[in-house]
């Protein structure tokens, strides 16, 4: 690829999964109890999509990762002091509600709009990466409005793998049903990619990234764009916890295999 | 004290454990990202190697493993090797870093205090040479230990800190030198060659250390005294990392006994060395390199105990909530089900208890390694500005200092004066004055550190005891959440290593008496009293009570004598000078972890997701500090007081009945005057009757005779008035505050 892509990361926070989710009925319609100050992590898929992103601007000289956030701007202050020690990126901040409460086109508007202002940005060299579904509000359709408000109609949901060809192509696997996948070749950017879980473990924390990182990402803090986003027009009826009862446990001393198995015969269960 | 308003009344509770926004705040680092990053690091390996490597049992063996070694490799790979580092040597972060490596024990030793042991080790190696080294053994030395740069293909030095050597049974000792060091060879125009012998005991990193930075004495007349110097792996002798120390405590730091008997060049004695007259003249000899190095390494080993407090408050309160799932006891809504031992005013109030201990050590850990990273440049500035002056050697130095302690006092009374009021342009110049400076926050450097060490890891490991009894018999199960019964054991090397607590008491009972630091004592007392005006409900009144009783025993103390005529303060009378240490320490914990409330108090608004839960935790970190500011009350009163009774001799019937009591025929006189004197007067004090006879006891009760001690010690008592309803407020808090749904590491 001449002169490399520019990859778009969409992604925000979500609840660390260890903590207790709580439906609470808010002064602005349904919430989670004390849900701001509970702990957050990026997003699982959003994760993924990042990291996927580092790798790839790596393998592809000139390339340049932006991640935009619509998060609670304090609280993706607190993200970015682990996110932003494991891969180089530029942050665009967008400060508002990042929990599950939010209608999807609202926040694809915002993302779009945020993405839009993001000076230098080089549509025709652009790749929208962000998670297929997201761990607070899983409709997964967000992606699909952000591409589409931007323009790129090449789009791939479900991604778990990404081979750029010399002449700049796109080879892409994607999930699809019955544990399949299904290989399109794309001729090249602009195109939209809604990662599952790629290939890649979490790159580990590296201070001095992070040192590198900071410096753009606290001034883009400050100046974080509001977004209020919300949920215009819809009302909901009922918000309560799944059927199924958590159960956590604390398993320290089975293999992986076993581990494996246990949730293998739980599923067939 | 008035009751209504010393009680918090607000009902808003704690919503969730403090996470990371209020930390930063209460600890002073939320505008300091590189610090956040360091802990988002630290944690990250903490509670996944370090945490799986527990779980797995890796401490069941005292030998140094594979699987242990992984811990210095995701040091590496994590950046906290690095975090010691300045960066001309490899490292990111510039400046002190006093509170770094704080905040890089709390994370590790939150999990496991040998994890934490093991990172501190290696910089402890590195202390003498970044301290005192000159710029090219900095640059050596620093620079090896930084981890590879991709590309590189090397492998990271790791060092250990010798100094303790062997007595018979498992001693150590660090006053006198065993190791020694001779002249091997000294050629004409050359370096000198240095025969090192060195036998340690204790010596943490030594089964993979590389180097070793060695406490030796000289042994031979062409060299003076002793020094620090560094001994490399591949050095011509025996580089024996001998017998594994067969601790039952901190398993994950490697600690061997090693021997050591290694030719040198002198240019590795750390600072260099000088000839005069054909002898070799350490610059700086080993006990001004250990001074300057442990009075900030002792910072970090203390908020390791207190980490271990507070990573104690989840496991224990879901232990307490679902002691009784699962039963055939309780169902579902019951509330034996939904609170389980919560329901028990005792299981929350000793909770309230560790929590509050665990809160006051941080807070005064923290201060102290803040301190420190403002003392470093100060300290650098004022060698600097001795050397410019000519000022050479101790004696010159302290002749100086005595004549700049009134200038510093000066400054301490113009700083407590209102701005408009004060001669402001004396106070700019004594602000601006290194060497007064220097001197007032030497003077409280010298307190704090060893106080948050004697304080946060001694009585941090009564409280670790407490934390594990109230995990019941799982407490004393490898299985037990949280590490608990491994994290109590830890602590009691904690409390040993790096000085042990007599040490810390001893420096305490020197230090505390500095006029400097009494000065500041006293301001604090004033400040205490304005923050209980504004904020009766923190203990602040109840503490500035507290210091004040200590202040007159200390003074007192210092002018008395006992029953046989001994001066009471004397730096050997130990069962004096220690307990006043002891006592100071608790007023320090309890005014820090004030000063942190109040932080958080102020600041706690400015990020909005501290905001949304401020009055819940403001509230509970209130009536915690009101618990703690009790307890501290309590000690200095029961310590005060034993001490200043308690060397008088008691009166005896025999010797001082005839002084000190009524006669039994003069009250049965007095009667037809005062009807009912001679029954009241009996019962009321002592008295003997004709025949010898008197009340069963061991003699006549003392005389009142100190009367602002006893005025002080009862304000203090009325001044523990609403301390317990706090206490139940901090409970019904605990019994109410969410937690996660599982702890965050295995």
């Amino acid at each position: 690829m001449n002169g490399g892509f520019h990859i778009v990361v969409c992604g925000s926070i979500v609840p660390d999964p260890l903590q207790t989710l709580a439906p609470i009925e808010g002064p602005t319609g349904p919430a989670l109890k004390n849900e701001l100050m509970l702990p957050a992590v990026l997003d699982p898929w959003a994760g993924h999509a990042l990291y996927e992103a580092a790798h790839l601007a790596k393998n592809a000289p000139g390339s340049k990762v932006w991640l935009v956030s619509l998060g609670p701007k304090a609280k993706l202050q607190q993200l970015m002091m682990t996110i932003a020690q494991k891969v180089s990126f530029e942050l665009v901040v967008l400060d508002g509600p990042a929990g599950g409460f939010t209608d999807p086109c609202e926040v694809a508007g915002a993302l779009a709009g945020g993405i839009e202002k993001i000076p230098d940005l080089d549509r025709s060299r652009l790749l929208l990466f962000g998670g297929c579904a997201s761990a607070s509000r899983d409709a997964g359709v967000t992606m699909q409005m952000v591409g589409e408000r931007l323009g790129i109609t090449d789009q791939f949901l479900g991604v778990d793998e990404l081979t750029v060809s010399e002449d700049g192509s796109l080879q892409v696997l994607e999930r699809i049903e019955g544990g399949q996948y299904q290989v399109s070749v794309c001729t090249g950017a602009p195109a939209v990619l809604a990662w599952a879980t790629g290939n890649l473990p979490e790159p580990p924390n590296n201070p001095q990234i992070g040192m590198m990182n900071m410096r753009t990402i606290m001034p883009a803090l400050q100046k974080a764009q509001p977004a209020p986003v919300g949920a215009e027009g819809v009302s909901y009826l009922g918000v309560e916890l799944p059927k199924q009862r958590r159960e956590t446990r604390i398993v320290k001393d089975l293999s992986v295999d076993e581990i494996a198995r246990e949730i293998v015969e739980w599923l067939k269960g | 004290m008035d009751t209504t308003n010393s009680e918090n009344t607000a009902t808003e509770y704690l919503s969730t454990l403090p996470g990371d926004d209020v930390r930063q705040i209460m600890w002073r680092f939320a505008d300091r990202y590189e610090l956040q990053m360091i802990i988002q690091s630290a944690r990250s390996l903490a509670r996944g190697v370090v945490a799986r490597l527990v779980a797995e049992g890796a401490r069941n063996t005292h030998e140094w493993t594979e699987k242990k070694a992984q811990l210095l490799t995701g040091f590496d790979e994590v950046g906290l090797t690095t975090v010691f580092m300045d960066p001309e040597d490899g490292g990111f972060l510039a400046g002190p870093k006093n509170l770094a490596l704080a905040l890089v024990a709390f994370e590790l030793s939150w999990v496991d205090g040998g994890a934490a042991t093991c990172s501190l080790a290696s910089n402890l190696a590195l202390s003498p040479i970044h301290e005192k080294g000159t710029p090219e053994q900095r640059h050596t030395y620093m620079s090896r230990c930084v981890p590879p740069l991709p590309g590189e293909d090397r492998k990271p030095w790791r060092g250990a800190f010798a100094l303790t050597e062997p007595l018979p049974y498992v001693g150590v000792d660090t006053g006198i030198l065993s190791g020694k060091m001779r002249v091997a060879e000294w050629e004409e125009g050359k370096e000198p060659i240095l025969h090192v012998e060195k036998r340690g005991r204790f010596i943490t990193n030594m089964g993979f250390a590389n180097f070793v930075t060695a406490a030796v004495d000289s042994d031979d007349a062409r060299i003076k005294g002793s020094a620090m110097i560094i001994l490399e792996e591949g050095d011509p002798g025996l580089f024996d990392r001998g017998a594994t120390t067969l601790k039952l405590v901190h398993q994950l730091s490697s600690t061997s006994d090693p021997i050591l008997s290694l030719k040198v060049p002198a240019s590795r004695i750390i600072g260099g060395y000088t000839v005069k007259d054909g002898v070799i003249i350490p610059n700086i000899n080993h006990g001004d390199v250990i001074e300057s190095v442990f009075r900030r390494t002792r910072v970090p080993v203390s908020v390791m105990s207190s980490a271990k407090l507070l990573s104690a408050v989840e496991p224990v309160i879901r232990y307490q909530r679902t002691r009784f799932r699962g039963g055939a006891a309780s169902s579902h809504g019951t509330p034996r089900y939904e609170q389980g031992l919560q329901q028990k005013e005792d299981a929350l109030q000793r909770l309230v208890d560790v929590w509050a201990s665990g809160e006051a050590g941080a807070a005064l850990g923290f201060a102290a390694a803040r301190l420190f990273d403002e003392f470093d440049p100060i300290e650098r500035e004022k060698e600097r500005v001795l050397a410019e002056r000519g000022i050479t050697g101790a004696r010159a130095q302290m002749k100086l200092f005595k004549e700049l302690e009134k200038g510093a006092l000066e400054y301490l009374a113009l700083a407590n004066q209102p701005e408009g009021e004060r001669d402001a342009a004396r106070f700019q110049e004594l602000a601006a004055d290194t060497l007064v400076q220097f001197l007032i926050t030497d003077s409280l450097a010298n307190v704090f550190c060893p106080a948050c060490k004697l304080w946060n890891t001694g009585y941090g490991a009564t409280m670790m005891r407490e934390a594990v009894s109230l995990m019941g018999g799982y407490g004393i199960t490898e299985d037990c959440p949280g590490f608990l019964g491994q994290k109590w054991m830890d602590a009691q090397l904690e409390a040993t290593y790096e000085g042990p607590e007599a040490v810390q008491r001893r420096q305490l009972s020197i230090t505390m008496t500095n006029e400097l630091f009494l000065a500041q004592f006293r301001q604090w007392i004033k400040d205490l009293r304005g923050i209980a005006d504004q904020r009766p409900g923190t203990g602040a009144c109840t503490l500035a009570s507290a210091m004040e009783l200590w202040l007159w025993t200390l003074g007192y103390l210092q002018e008395s004598r006992d029953a046989d005529g001994k001066p009471l303060y004397h730096s050997s009378r130990h069962g004096v000078v220690f307990p006043v240490a002891d006592a100071l320490c608790w007023l320090l914990t309890s005014r820090q972890q004030i000063l942190d409330l109040l932080e958080l108090e102020a600041k706690g608004p400015e990020n909005p997701v501290v905001a949304s839960g401020l009055a819940g935790f403001v509230n509970f970190f209130s009536d915690l500090c009101h618990v703690q500011a009790a307890r501290s009350a309590g000690e200095v009163g029961r310590v005060c007081a034993e001490l200043v009774y308690g060397y008088n001799r008691h009166p005896d019937w025999c010797r001082d009945a005839v002084e000190t009591c009524f006669r039994g025929e003069q009250l049965d006189a007095m009667d037809c005057i005062m009807p009912g004197i001679a029954g009241y007067g009996r019962s009321l004090g002592d008295a003997v009757e004709l025949d010898g006879t008197h009340a069963s006891k061991a003699g006549p009760c003392p005389q009142e005779s100190l009367q602002t001690f006893m005025l002080l010690r009862h304000r203090l008592d009325l001044c523990l008035t609403g301390a317990r309803l706090a206490k139940d407020r901090a409970a019904t808090a605990v019994s109410r505050v969410m937690i996660p749904e599982a702890l965050d590491y295995p």
